[in-house]
């Protein structure tokens, strides 16, 4: 950080020196901050509860599963790959938790129908994620292609095995501690996702294979010459991302109180968005779990703010789109100034 | 050769090119007549490449001036200097390999009105500029399923426009078999009969003799002269190696005996290297020299483990490895440094300590079981940067940050921080500036004097005499000399790396048929640019 600091006497002139330093602190921190300042203001004005504690934590508990399944998503990304079938796979998630929860909850205690049923989700979140391991690492499908087509194949399996009907019969423990419970004074969901942000957090920057992610990521070639194994990063990956989405399914299956089988269908593109409008890069190997978070936790704060500011989901999936657009341009006017920086000309 | 005149098509006086570090080419006076072929001549690096990419406007001088026809050109793009009627066919090809012949052939310049392609004249103008050749190729064949020489055909065949004065052609012989090769030749003697002024970049001196009228030899970048194309070969040898010995080169220690990588009979799968044997002692540098598509370089990664095998045996220290991955070889003490930096080496939207570091992780002066630790790593980048003289030695500036030699000196940092036995540098120097090879070769001799085994895969001649003990010469993916001593000359590496298939190439351009399948279809696996 220091260099970018020095560069900034080579400008002279206080205009100049003013855009050059924008420039910088553009580089530095992206686009969403201003977004987010943006938004802020606009629906303060427009909505008297916007801007309350409650509201925002409620807008955060409402998008913990969103927030989870964008970092696995960002995970993905990270590797120089997408992960389509993050919706569906939440879809499969749900329903086979909710089914083997119920079952167990016929004859036995609520908690350990709970127990049981979120291992369930678990499970089938980690098998979902190593079916786009083995295709994107061993067979070398492009991921896009290969997670499109499980985003198929796992959105049939859950419509087949519910035939389309939500299931019930969950103990109602479930959902009151992992759908509406808090601890603290914060939402049981926010502080899993806290929790799944700082683990990831610590994997990235602390493991050695969090270092790995990113290299391959970054340039296969230069990490397999540098003794990394690109297919057991891919598979770290992928199975991370399944088992991350999981738990973000299990917290939306709570709350929603039903396994659902056609939930999750707007995920890949939120996620994806969310991600990009966080910062991180599609080109792989950059990006922070911060960036992923605050990208998902801006889309929550919008949609929020628009339904409190009474404009109609019509709307509100253009503005995200239109979020989505700009903050693509934006990154790539970043990755630009970077280079200018770096050289010296800002 | 009756049909050259005294009328310049080129004219160029005093062309400059400067990149940070380098002048790639100083003051070049060139002359170009119509109908005349004019080959470029001299070692890698020697600005023959940069002269041409002047010429076809790829690139743009920094002193000099350049007259197509008697009036003077700016050329600011391929575009304005195909206008003016140069047109350059480089050894990467210009082709869409989706699109059909015939699309290639009028592509830019599609018949038709109204923006509607007239698909039965494009059809007819790529027959008659293929009969006009006489190439056996069908116009609707797609591109991607012709062969490397029949795709320079077309090339060339693109490359031919009415308007054409100059052709430039760089090393077009390079991956093209022997009955192709003259294919090319008397396509070249029938542009001269158009009056067509033709530069011909080659180092075969088979085909100098063959076809060109004056050869202009250029070294470091300065004009040594131009001479009449029967100036025999020794003096053409003569004119390119006339280099005083810089003092770029660090005095060699005296090599070890004991053998630490030893190769033996080995094939690669694609048979880019055929039954090639050779060993490296402990203490010694040994270089491999060769053409681009020799074998040299896919020899070396096949000894990190980055070449499929056939057959042979790879042994370090007495470990046999054949057949191994890269992570094996780095276990075993190999470390490898790619030619292609940007590609192979770094992590170039990383920080710079990433890429120095990363190999290394595992070992415990930088993680402690699964764990990095942070700080450690950071002092050991920080500190092999300052060590290797990088600028700035910043630990977290994006590799991509750093110009080519000082991202050559990181990768050589991590090289070292390896404490390895065996080095193998591919390339070392290719885009990196002479202050940073002081330090590379530097560091190199060292690695030698403190025992371990250095190969340089190198396309620079005077790495191999000046830098090695000893060195290996490929050729068509064979050794065709090994050369120590009193042996190691100029003249005798460049006689096995030239000379040497060129007497066969122009024995069986006469009629034998070919003697050299391989040779097109490997001579693409070397990236050495």
């Amino acid at each position: 950080m220091n260099t970018t600091d020095t560069s900034a006497q080579k400008t002279e002139g206080g205009k100049a020196s003013l855009l050059s330093h924008a420039a910088r602190l553009f580089v530095r921190i992206g686009v969403l901050p201003l977004l987010m300042v943006v938004a802020v203001i606009v629906f303060t004005i427009m909505s008297d509860n916007f801007l309350s504690l409650d509201n925002l934590h409620s807008a955060l508990r409402q998008n913990s599963y969103i927030i989870i399944a964008t970092m696995a998503q960002f995970i993905v990304l990270l590797t120089g790959g997408f992960d389509l079938s993050v919706g569906a796979m939440t879809a499969l998630v749900s329903v086979t938790t909710a089914m083997s929860m119920s079952s167990v909850a016929e004859s036995n205690s609520p908690w350990s129908a709970v127990i049981v049923g979120i291992l369930t989700g678990v499970a089938v979140g980690l098998g979902a994620g190593l079916t786009n391991a083995i295709g994107v690492a061993f067979l070398k499908i492009n991921p896009f292609i290969m997670t499109l087509a499980t985003s198929s194949i796992f959105a049939g399996l859950a419509l087949k095995l519910t035939s389309g009907v939500p299931v019930y019969g969950m103990p109602a423990e479930f959902s009151d501690s992992f759908g509406f419970g808090d601890f603290l004074g914060v939402g049981v969901a926010v502080w899993i996702a806290a929790l799944v942000a700082i683990g990831l957090w610590a994997f990235l920057r602390y493991a050695r294979p969090g270092r790995h992610i990113y290299a391959v990521g970054s340039s296969p070639h230069a990490a397999r010459l540098s003794g990394v194994s690109e297919t057991k990063i891919l598979i770290l990956a992928y199975v991370a991302a399944g088992g991350l989405v999981a738990i973000g399914s299990i917290l939306l299956t709570a709350r929603i109180e039903t396994g659902e089988a056609n939930i999750g269908s707007s995920l890949p593109l939120q996620t994806i968005a969310a991600a990009v409008i966080g910062g991180v890069s599609l080109r792989g190997g950059a990006g922070r779990v911060l960036d992923a978070v605050l990208g998902a936790v801006f889309i929550g704060i919008i949609v929020n703010g628009m339904n409190l500011a009474q404009i109609t989901s019509y709307y509100q999936m253009m503005v995200t789109g239109a979020v989505l657009a700009i903050a693509v341009v934006a990154d790539r006017l970043r990755f630009r100034l970077a280079d200018a920086v770096y050289a010296g000309r800002i | 050769m009756q049909s050259t005149t005294d009328r310049h098509v080129l004219r160029v006086r005093g062309l400059t090119k400067k990149y940070p570090g380098v002048t790639a080419l100083d003051g070049v006076d060139f002359d170009l007549l119509a109908g005349e072929v004019h080959v470029l001549f001299g070692e890698n690096g020697a600005g023959k490449s940069t002269l041409i990419s002047l010429l076809s406007g790829a690139q743009h001088s920094d002193g000099g001036t350049i007259e197509v026809d008697g009036v003077p050109a700016t050329l600011p793009s391929v575009a304005a200097a195909r206008e003016l009627g140069i047109s350059a066919v480089f050894q990467e090809f210009s082709l869409a390999p989706s699109m059909t012949v015939a699309d290639n052939l009028s592509m830019g310049t599609e018949p038709g009105r109204l923006g509607v392609v007239d698909r039965s004249s494009v059809k007819r103008i790529a027959k008659e500029r293929l009969a006009q050749f006489g190439f056996d190729i069908s116009p609707s064949r797609l591109v991607e399923s012709l062969s490397r020489a029949e795709q320079q055909m077309v090339e060339i065949a693109k490359a031919f426009r009415p308007e054409l004065s100059v052709l430039i052609l760089d090393e077009p012989t390079a991956s093209l078999t022997d009955h192709e090769a003259g294919r090319l030749f008397s396509l070249v003697e029938q542009a001269k009969a158009q009056g067509i002024g033709i530069v011909y970049i080659t180092h075969r001196m088979a085909e100098i003799a063959r076809l060109a009228d004056r050869v202009t030899v250029l070294r470091d970048g300065k004009l040594v002269g131009t001479v009449p194309g029967s100036t025999s070969q020794d003096e053409l040898i003569g004119l390119m190696t006339g280099r005083e010995v810089e003092d770029l080169y660090p005095a060699l220690p005296p090599p070890g005996t004991d053998p630490s990588l030893q190769v033996t009979d080995l094939t690669t799968f694609d048979f880019s290297v055929r039954d090639v044997s050779f060993e490296v002692r402990a203490g010694e540098i040994v270089g491999f020299a060769g053409l681009m598509g020799s074998g040299k370089s896919s020899a070396a990664r096949a000894c990190f483990g980055l070449e499929r095998l056939s057959a042979g045996s790879i042994t370090i220290d007495g470990e046999e490895l054949a057949g191994r991955n890269a992570s094996r070889f780095m276990r075993a003490g190999v470390v490898y440094l790619p030619s292609d930096r940007k590609k192979e080496g770094l992590f170039l939207n990383r920080p710079m300590r990433e890429s120095v570091t990363l190999p290394w992780l595992r070992r415990s002066s930088m993680s402690n079981g699964p764990l990095m630790r942070l700080g450690r790593e950071r002092a050991t980048a920080a500190d092999i940067m300052t060590r290797m003289k990088l600028s700035p030695p910043d630990p977290e500036r994006p590799a991509a940050s750093y110009s080519g030699g000082n991202q050559q000196k990181g990768l050589l940092g991590r090289a070292l921080l390896g404490d390895c036995k065996v080095y193998i540098f591919d390339e070392p120097s290719v885009g990196v500036d002479v202050g940073a090879r002081v330090t590379i070769y530097e560091q190199m001799v060292d690695l030698a004097r403190r025992g371990n085994a250095v190969v340089i895969v190198s396309s620079e001649l005077p790495e191999i005499l000046h830098l090695c003990h000893r060195a290996y010469v490929f050729s068509q993916g064979v050794i065709a000399g090994e050369l120590a001593n009193d042996e190691l000359t100029e003249e005798a590496v460049l006689r096995h790396m030239m000379q040497w298939d060129d007497v066969d190439r122009v024995q069986a351009t006469k009629g034998h048929p070919d003697v050299d399948k391989h040779h097109s279809t490997t001579s693409t696996t070397e990236g050495t640019a």
